[in-house]
């Protein structure tokens, strides 16, 4: 994908506290303005940090900064971190061209834990999420990233996948030296691995 | 490139708002800036400490937003430039001193002094969503804001001049959608200066014989209301003569771009968009509405401006003007302002059909609702939180006292008790410290009554912030009560940042490590220390502690799990279930009741599982099964 589908592009991207969200907003929106876009990310911290459903808003245009919120339905990706969070904010950003990549590891909301509610079955969240999107991948990037040991470094298996579904304007190499350039050296070598897997999942 | 480069090279540097109204001051020449960490204001001080690691700069977290605020004063009465910053609910801590601080002015040497204040609207991570514009008015003090990121540098650097010349300080107001954005901004180089601090001890600043202080405040404002008329934040953008003019400042504007961008309503509507809210800049916003039969506010939270702009037309009536916003129920009274709201209130007003979606979608989305899939996901606290298990301890010794212990909590981490399906154990929460003045008042009941014991829980952070008065109030006036302190070493809630009992400051430097033990002993109460993962030693500690008399302190120590993780980076104890042993739907203790979110019940066989990936081997669900089916082994 060399240019935006539309301006602005409308990105979001979910997940759980602790996910790593935010940390992969950043890197996006570095990479992005690396190649000349205007980027605005809108996001909160603090209290839902703490389990709860978080998510950024990227605002992509090569035309002018925006303003951090993004209208509802007008969202032109979304990349989820859960398969959940991936189904609460299509119902809040979806539209009949919107673009999904979900990660299908659920975290089950507090809730689950208590009984109170019952987690819905992957496939009944994957139908809908396909009813919901012109597009959508899914891969389990926990597992994935389980089997390198780190756990954490699923949200960078999903940023490998998201540049193989080709949705916005990046490249692998830009991913690459992007990594090299803000992670500490004896993390890059790790970090490329986890981003290869999940290009190579997606494809 | 960093935001700390004295001659930035690149023109555009990618900043979050926090960032760059740090960036403004330090282009402004700040020496001094103090605060207390609160979402979302507390980058601001992280940034500027991060500076003051390199550059001669003092930064500092204080122990509240009063005490800051005072600090920052103090240097600029020393003739330099300081801010403090806090959120909304700070703003009230640091009030009384405000109040009288813009009866006095500044005194003559020189200095400028911002306080800087960031509301939070929708209350993302607060209490309260209270909007600080007011206190503007109440404090009889200048108030600006910015609408983008770049404007919230250029303005904090505008607001120190402003501050300097009329020598007052200067609210300048941030919020969620501002310090929590991020974007790209220029940036001027960083001044070379070498002031040097003193006062004058020939005269006294007081604001005693207040009228005419306060007298002299009001002419001062005015002066300054003539500067804002000219202001080069204060501006008007769309056609000579508007169907419409929206009226907004903040994050109105950005909302107000993008409905007229998404509804294509630029040649029919223009935006009166203001950086300068107190006092209102009269003229200027007259001249606009001369324009147009028809205003839209668009504020969060409050209709300030409208209010304003009210009351300025009730004054000097502009003859057939509709004006519409909060008062008119066009635009929500509470909660943050979105695109969305604009768009519906403007769809309205000027009879346009607009949709979010198409039908066909919202069909879709509604057969889907219907299946319930979408539900809720409620805070928790992390995996190894010693929160979960001090809470814990707590419901299981109130429970076995028997006497309907009464719980009184506080602001942070521990908050999240209150939150739905956490434990739901502090029947009263209010705001910083006051759990505790809370429990010393119901500790003083018992002429009229009262049996029931009374717990107060309380952070460490919150300790040292407003807990302590309260505490010496207790033992002062013969309270019965127990304060626990949940003592994590770190401001978890907002970032972990230190206070005076970790032994660090702001920049990470070591420093006097304040000993709470020693401090609450030398105030005449009993105080024990208890290890909140210990679960069965504290639930006999509490239960002893329940039956004694007078103001005891227990202390539960454990490191916030993020910050043990940081530093020490490995898990303490492998964690297993051994699935012969647990009686799943017959017990349910360890995910149903403890709710550690590495826990789960395994569809098939409605037994505990453990989520591996977020486990944080903490060990303590093995003393709360029943059936001994969890086990841990030390990692070599």
């Amino acid at each position: 994908m060399t240019r935006l589908q539309k301006d602005p592009f409308n990105m979001i991207i979910c997940g759980v506290g602790g996910q790593g969200n935010i940390l992969l907003s950043r890197m996006i929106g570095r990479i992005l303005i690396h190649k000349g876009y205007l980027v605005d990310i809108g996001e909160t911290f603090g209290a839902a940090q703490r389990g709860g459903s978080v998510f950024s808003s990227l605002r992509i245009s090569k035309k002018k900064n925006r303003g951090p919120l993004i209208p509802e339905g007008r969202a032109g990706v979304i990349l989820s971190l859960e398969p959940l969070e991936a189904l609460r904010m299509l119902s809040l950003f979806g539209n009949e061209e919107v673009s999904v990549i979900f990660n299908t590891q659920p975290v089950y909301p507090v809730g689950v834990l208590a009984k109170r509610f019952k987690y819905p079955e992957l496939e009944k969240l994957r139908a809908a999420i396909s009813k919901l999107s012109y597009q959508s991948w899914s891969l389990n990037a926990t597992q994935l990233a389980m089997k390198l040991n780190a756990p954490i470094i699923a949200n960078i298996i999903m940023l490998g996948a998201l540049v193989g579904t080709n949705t916005i304007p990046i490249s692998m190499e830009d991913v690459k030296s992007e990594i090299k350039n803000s992670l500490p050296s004896n993390k890059v070598e790790l970090n490329w691995q986890a981003l290869d897997i999940g290009f190579q999942a997606i494809k | 490139m960093t935001i700390f480069d004295k001659k930035p090279q690149d023109a555009f540097q990618f900043v979050m708002g926090n960032e760059a109204i740090a960036r403004g001051a330090l282009e402004a020449g700040v020496q001094f800036a103090a605060g207390y960490p609160g979402t979302p204001s507390s980058e601001i001080i992280q940034v500027l400490s991060e500076a003051a690691k390199t550059m001669n700069i003092h930064s500092e977290w204080s122990t509240n937003e009063k005490v800051a605020t005072e600090g920052a004063a103090a240097a600029a009465f020393a003739g330099l430039r300081s801010l403090s910053a806090m959120k909304n609910a700070g703003l009230s801590v640091a009030l009384d001193f405000l109040t009288h601080l813009s009866y006095t002015g500044l005194g003559e040497g020189g200095g400028a002094m911002l306080a800087i204040v960031c509301d939070d609207p929708n209350a993302h991570s607060s209490g309260d969503e209270t909007d600080s514009r007011w206190l503007a008015q109440f404090a009889s003090a200048p108030l600006v804001e910015a609408s983008s990121i770049q404007e919230a540098r250029d303005i904090t650097k505008w607001a120190f001049d402003l501050s300097q010349e009329f020598k007052c300080f200067v609210f300048l107001r941030g919020y969620t959608r501002l310090c929590h954005a991020s974007s790209t901004i220029r940036m001027d180089e960083l001044p070379e200066f070498d002031r040097k601090a003193m006062s004058d001890s020939s005269i006294s600043i007081n604001p005693y014989l207040g009228m005419p202080h306060h007298a002299a405040a009001l002419e001062k404002l005015e002066k300054i209301r003539e500067r804002f008329e000219l202001s080069p934040f204060n501006f008007y953008e769309g056609p000579e003569n508007p169907e419409l003019i929206i009226v907004c400042g903040g994050s109105g504007k950005p909302c107000a771009e993008e409905a007229l961008e998404t509804l294509e309503l630029q040649d029919r509507v223009g935006i009166l968009k203001l950086g300068t809210l107190w006092p209102l800049p009269r003229r200027l916003v007259k001249n606009h509405l001369n324009k147009t039969r028809t205003l839209l506010f668009a504020e969060e939270v409050d209709p300030f401006l409208e209010h304003q702009v009210k009351e300025m037309l009730a004054d000097d009536p502009v003859e057939g003007l509709r004006v519409f916003g909060k008062g008119s129920g066009h635009i929500p009274a509470f909660g943050e302002i979105t695109p969305d709201r604009v768009m519906k209130a403007l769809s309205t007003l000027l009879k346009i059909d607009y949709s979010p979606r198409s039908a066909a979608y919202h069909k879709i989305l509604f057969e889907i609702s219907e299946d319930d899939l979408i539900i809720s996901r409620g805070l928790t606290w992390c995996p190894g939180c010693p929160h979960r298990a001090s809470f814990w301890a707590i419901e299981r010794a109130i429970k076995a006292d028997g006497r309907d212990g009464y719980v009184t909590g506080d602001i942070g981490c521990s908050t999240l008790d209150v939150f739905p399906e956490g434990k739901e154990q502090m029947n009263l929460l209010h705001a910083m410290g006051s759990g505790t003045g809370l429990a010393s008042g119901f500790g003083q009941l018992g002429q009229f009554g009262y049996t029931q014991p009374v717990i107060n829980i309380c952070g460490d952070s919150t300790f040292f912030h407003a807990a302590i008065p309260a505490l010496i109030n207790a033992v002062y006036n013969k309270s019965n009560m127990i304060l626990v302190l949940l003592d994590n070493s770190a401001t978890a809630m907002t970032g972990f940042q230190a206070h005076p009992g970790t032994g660090f400051n702001a920049l990470g430097k070591p420093t006097e490590k304040i000993d709470t033990e020693k401090l609450c002993n030398s105030l005449g109460c009993k105080v024990t220390v208890s290890d909140p993962f210990d679960i069965r030693g504290t639930v006999k500690t509490i239960r002893g502690l329940l039956k004694e008399q007078g103001v005891r302190v227990l202390i539960l120590r454990r490191s916030c799990e993020i910050v043990r993780m940081k530093k020490e980076n490995l898990k303490p104890f492998t964690v297993g279930i051994e699935e012969t042993k647990c009686k799943g739907e017959e017990c349910e203790i360890c995910f149903s009741r403890f709710r550690c979110p590495a826990l789960f019940q395994e569809e098939k066989t409605g037994k505990a599982k453990l989520k591996e990936d977020i486990c944080s081997g903490c060990g303590v669900c093995v003393q709360i099964c029943p059936f001994n089916s969890i086990g841990r082994k030390e990692k070599a």
